[in-house]
């Protein structure tokens, strides 16, 4: 590992203004550390959210649930209000990694990061989350960008991310037998404004299936889908999985669950 | 005392090395320490034009940069291949030059070009980018299949083959197969793994120039065979001025039978700088060059009878050994696999030719169960494929090839001492409810899932084994073990081994034996192994022989010290030596209440004297002391055996396949301690499961290891498995007093064909290790395509 300037910042201004493009905000670490120990990152600076008062914890109002940036994975899986709330967030939560992943790891450092195979990206785009920076507030939809980009701008740090509550939602992850990131993670919602369906570690974004979406907006069943041909094209294709493949597992796991909601 | 003997003594090592209490090479850390970091090729096949390392030199921190060209200067000798073989032909292997650091080209991705020694790791390593080597990349050789047609590596090695082997015979086969009603053909390919030890490879090497003595700690699971080849052949130091220790090592799998490049440059730079130099491998460097597993494509055939009975066998099978001969990496795809390739049946014709290949891959070696799981691999998935073409059930095809009689010679090498693998198959099939597969399958069904049992049968030639017999067949070395038993004056004792226990629990097990010869309570035993200068010379643990050779040695020294006792004993007690019982610790006068403890006879033995008057409890011309060393070479090999049976569901959707039910029913002799013995059988299990499953090395055609880290090796975990049903059955071994076969390697080498078995009944095709959830999709839905067109 290079060396590097730790700074623990005391607030969230303070964070802002000591990031440049050679910098990385550190949260659960557990992305940012095993970057650089692999030699694949180095920064100049490493500036710790962790200290900052209020960019943790979990709100839940009559329709949103607004869970701070720098919540960590096992909070979110064990809160009794996510669980009543958004049952299916929780379990999404309780699917990433390990215990010591979920134990470090935070639900902002994981959409700053926008990993192609994340889990929390579907969940963003399904329950039409808005992401709430110190510099204004942000729809999914325009959030995540491309493989790893997302529409912050340097020194833009995120504050919390809220949740649309849903009628009813359902996440399907098939775990990379190694590493266990999503091949494909499906996240099914009924919002108020129709239905979602997400689909994550298919393509080298996260993405809003309008397809799939508009034909359970108009009937929320299984056998919905049974006529829409899922094309392989634009989908990842490595030594886990072609694009063929992927494109077999978001039908069926849409399916999975439509029947689990 | 009761016996201990068949007893579930709970691991006297665990609380230490659950407690993060153990000791290995990485926790040690000498005074004036330095760092090494090894610079690595990064092309799979190249020529060193260059190497520049003024750069590094004068980096931060950095204590030396040393080359293949201070190799060359100090004349240090090259890794070895430590079994010859030799060619149908009669010719003999051919073997590349492998230096510890290259200076002429570079093999594999991972090869070593330099060390860079530095106070800290994090200097070793940033001075390690600025040694700039100038390579001439050439075309990599990567594919097994193709090795013979591919560019040919070395200069003198025309086709990429080291040797063209055969076991057997072609003409008897050839009548065989003339008579036969039926020949059963399979092609297949045994994936190749990586062995992934949890704890990775390290040196810790410390030179004392006034002595001019090394000590070299390493994680070894044979630190005796490591001095050897490090003075004999490296050539870096004697064997007496070479002190090689392996203290707590966490896990080997084959991978740390033999020293590496690291050792050998850790050891000799030492020397060089006068300083301690300590290597620790990061887990890329474990996965790119740990020595890998298996790696064979085969064809095999299987002449049959239409009632079932097997004829002839043959077996044609290029074996990839890497870029570089191997210490094991030759008898692995020969004499560990051909004489096992007809499994456990009586086949009146049978040979085995194996081509071994060069590539530009990481060297192939011994991996837990060393060629056997491929030779049982071939045969048993050859049988159930006889079956299925046959309309046979798959036991009842088993049943009727096996040998009833003991022993039994079996067809290429092996004469088998003891074994009742129909007795087994038996118990398998009562324990697995094999007659109620088809209910359990109607309920799969009934889910949407398939179902599938499969069968293994296996038997393996392990506690390796009579030296002449292995140095007949071309090994570099004897297989005998060594132990030491020596009493301490207060009357406990350490037990001195030269097997090596990196997992296997030798310090419970072994002490179980030496508490029931000597009468001594456990607690006051201590098994020690792992240092050279400590117990004598030994030959480390691997191909499941530590038990049934080491552990017999221990018989045999505890009964030269039972029988010195009964010498010291008939003296004290002023009785005749016959007239002495040794029973339960005590050496008692026959029909008297005469009697002294065997700590009596240890105290007396050290302090041989009486106060107040010269009198001896030695009789006379006795030397002081109570130690004995024993050396035991085995008569014969040893053959554990058993019946698998593996059920998998597979989801035709997603081509996701559980293993659902697993039953192993294993023979390995006399039992002495069941909890370890299925902790062993649990980890060969995963092992095979991982195999058959999930575990795959994949190089990309330029030869860059695409599984080089966790997020690519799919290493199997615990929720990937259900709780494995274990049973034993018991032929006691002849070959040894302990009537132990040995069990470490059992489940690695049954798995992958039971699991394999189940998967493609499941599906109804053939398919290729690891059936991932990809390919066993495609082949569901392959299925289905051909099944509606048929309708
Ligand atoms: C072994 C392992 C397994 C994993 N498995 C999964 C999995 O199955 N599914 C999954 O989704 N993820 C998985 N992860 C990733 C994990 O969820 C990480 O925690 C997450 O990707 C990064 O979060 P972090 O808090 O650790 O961020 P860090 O590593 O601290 O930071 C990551 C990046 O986000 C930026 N950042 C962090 N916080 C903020 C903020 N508030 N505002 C703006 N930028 C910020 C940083 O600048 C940095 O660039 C795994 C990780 C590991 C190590």
């Amino acid at each position: 590992m290079k060396t590097f300037n730790y700074h623990s910042a005391k607030d969230v201004k303070e964070a802002s203004k000591l990031s440049s493009s050679k910098s990385a905000f550190l949260a659960g670490g557990m992305t940012t550390l095993p970057s650089m120990k692999l030699g694949l990152a180095s920064y100049n600076d490493l500036i710790n959210l962790k200290n900052i008062k209020n960019l943790s914890g979990i709100k839940v109002s009559g329709k949103t649930i607004k869970i701070g940036s720098t919540t960590k994975h096992a909070e979110v899986s064990q809160s009794k209000e996510v669980k009543k709330a958004i049952p299916s967030l929780a379990a999404l939560a309780e699917g990433i990694g390990d215990p010591q992943v979920r134990n470090r790891g935070t639900i902002g450092g994981s959409i700053a990061n926008n990993d192609p195979a994340a889990d929390y990206p579907s969940a963003c785009i399904a329950l039409n989350a808005v992401i709430h920076t110190n510099e204004r507030k942000i729809e999914a939809e325009k959030f995540f960008k491309g493989m790893f980009e997302t529409a912050l701008k340097t020194g833009e740090i995120i504050e919390a991310v809220e949740f649309e509550i849903p009628k009813k939602s359902n996440y399907q992850k098939y775990p990379n037998p190694a590493s266990r990131y999503a091949i494909v993670g499906v996240y099914v919602a009924e919002c108020k404004s129709g239905v979602n369906v997400a689909v994550t570690g298919a393509k080298s974004c996260v993405y809003n299936d309008k397809n799939l979406s508009s034909a359970l907006s108009k009937n929320f069943s299984s056998s919905a889908i049974d006529g829409i041909e899922i094309s392989s094209s634009g989908m990842n294709s490595d030594i886990h999985a072609s694009a063929e493949y992927r494109a077999n597992m978001v039908k069926v796991f849409t399916k999975k669950a439509v029947e689990a909601c | 005392m009761a016996s201990l003997v068949g007893s579930r003594v709970e691991r006297k090592e665990d609380k230490k090395l659950l407690t993060g209490r153990g000791k290995y090479t990485a926790d040690v850390t000498f005074a004036h320490q330095t760092y090494a970091y090894f610079v690595r090729s990064p092309h799979a096949r190249a020529e060193i034009k260059k190497v520049d390392i003024s750069k590094a030199e004068k980096s931060s921190g950095v204590v030396a940069v040393l080359t293949g060209k201070d190799i060359v200067n100090d004349k240090i000798g090259g890794l070895i291949a430590g079994w010859r073989i030799k060619s149908e032909d009669g010719s003999d292997m051919k073997v590349p030059a492998h230096p510890p650091l290259a200076s002429e080209t570079v093999n594999y991705v991972g090869d070593h070009v330099a060390v860079v020694i530095a106070e800290s790791l994090d200097e070793a390593r940033n001075a390690a980018e600025l040694v700039k080597v100038d390579y001439k990349v050439l075309k990599a050789v990567v594919d097994t299949a193709d090795a013979m047609k591919s560019d040919q590596i070395y200069k003198d090695i025309p086709k990429n083959l080291c040797f063209d082997w055969l076991l057997g015979d072609r003409a008897k086969v050839k009548e065989a197969f003339d008579k036969a009603d039926k020949i059963i053909k399979i092609d297949l390919i045994n994936n190749r793994v990586i062995p992934n030890a949890m704890e990775p490879r390290a040196a810790n090497a410390d030179y004392n120039p006034s002595t001019e003595e090394i000590t070299l700690y390493t994680t070894s699971q044979n630190p005796h065979l490591a001095r050897i080849i490090i003075s004999a052949f490296n050539g870096v130091a004697p064997e007496n001025k070479l002190r090689v220790i392996a203290p707590d090592v966490g896990g080997g799998f084959g991978s740390k039978i033999y020293p590496y490049a690291e050792e050998v440059v850790c050891s000799w730079a030492a020397k060089k700088i006068e300083r301690p130099i300590k290597w620790v491998a990061d887990r890329t460097e474990s996965f790119l060059s740990d020595c890998h597993g298996r790696d064979h494509v085969t064809h095999a055939e299987l002449a049959v009878k239409n009632d079932g009975t097997f004829l002839g066998f043959k077996n044609e099978t290029i074996a990839n050994i890497g870029a570089y001969a191997s210490v094991f990496g030759t008898v692995t795809p020969t004499y560990l696999f051909g004489p096992c390739a007809t499994g456990v049946y009586k086949m009146p014709a049978a040979y085995t030719n194996v081509k071994a290949v060069y590539t530009n891959t990481a060297p192939v070696d011994a991996y837990r169960g060393a060629g056997r799981p491929e030779a049982t691999y071939t045969i048993e998935t050859l049988v159930d494929k006889a079956a299925r073409e046959l309309g046979i059930d798959p036991a009842e095809i088993r049943m009727k090839n096996f040998p009833t009689q003991f022993p039994f010679q079996q067809t290429l090498v092996h004469s088998v001492d003891s074994g009742d693998y129909v007795a087994g198959l038996n118990k398998a099939i009562e324990a697995a409810d094999y007659k109620g597969f088809e209910k359990r399958k109607r309920e799969s069904e009934a889910k949407g899932k398939l179902r599938g049992i499969g069968l293994c049968t296996y038997f393996e030639a392990c506690g390796i084994a009579p030296s002449p017999v292995v140095m007949m067949l071309g090994c570099g070395i004897g297989l005998w073990e060594s132990a030491e038993v020596r009493f301490n004056p207060t009357g406990n004792v350490t037990v001195f081994t030269g097997s090596h226990s990196h997992g296997q629990g030798h310090d419970t097990t072994f002490a179980q034996i030496a508490a029931d010869q000597l009468g001594v309570p456990i607690e006051n035993i201590e098994i020690s192994h792992g240092d050279t200068d400590k117990g004598p010379f030994g030959y480390g643990t691997y191909g499941s022989r530590s038990l049934t050779v080491g552990g017999t040695a221990i018989v045999k020294a505890c009964d030269k010290i039972i029988a010195k006792g009964k010498r010291v004993a008939a003296k004290m007690l002023e009785a005749s030596e016959d007239d002495i019982e040794f029973k339960n610790g005590e050496f008692v006068v026959a029909k008297s209440n005469k009697k002294k403890t065997i700590g009596e006879i240890a105290f007396a033995c050290y302090l041989p004297g009486t106060y107040g008057e010269v009198k001896s409890p030695l009789p006379e011309g006795e030397e002081p002391g109570l130690k004995e060393t024993s050396f035991f070479d085995p008569v014969n090999f040893s053959f554990p055996a058993g019946s698998h049976i593996c059920e998998v569901e597979v989801n035709p959707d997603t081509g996701e396949t559980a293993v659902v039910k697993y039953t192993a029913i294993d023979d390995f002799g006399t039992i002495i301690n069941p909890l370890v013995v299925e902790g062993q059988v649990h980890g060969g299990l995963v092992q095979g499961i991982g195999q058959a499953l999930y575990e795959n090395c994949h190089y990309d055609q330029s030869g860059q290891l695409v599984t080089a880290s966790y997020m690519d090796y799919t290493m199997p975990r615990a929720d990937n498995f259900p709780d494995f049903n274990l049973g034993f059955t018991c032929t006691p071994a002849t070959s040894n007093p302990l009537g132990t076969k040995g069990c470490g390697e059992a489940g690695a080498i049954a798995a992958p064909p039971a699991v394999m078995n189940a998967v493609m009944n499941a599906i109804g095709t053939e398919i290729s290790m690891p059936a991932t959830a990809e390919k066993v999709w495609k082949a569901c839905k392959e299925n289905k395509k051909t099944n509606s067109k048929a309708a």
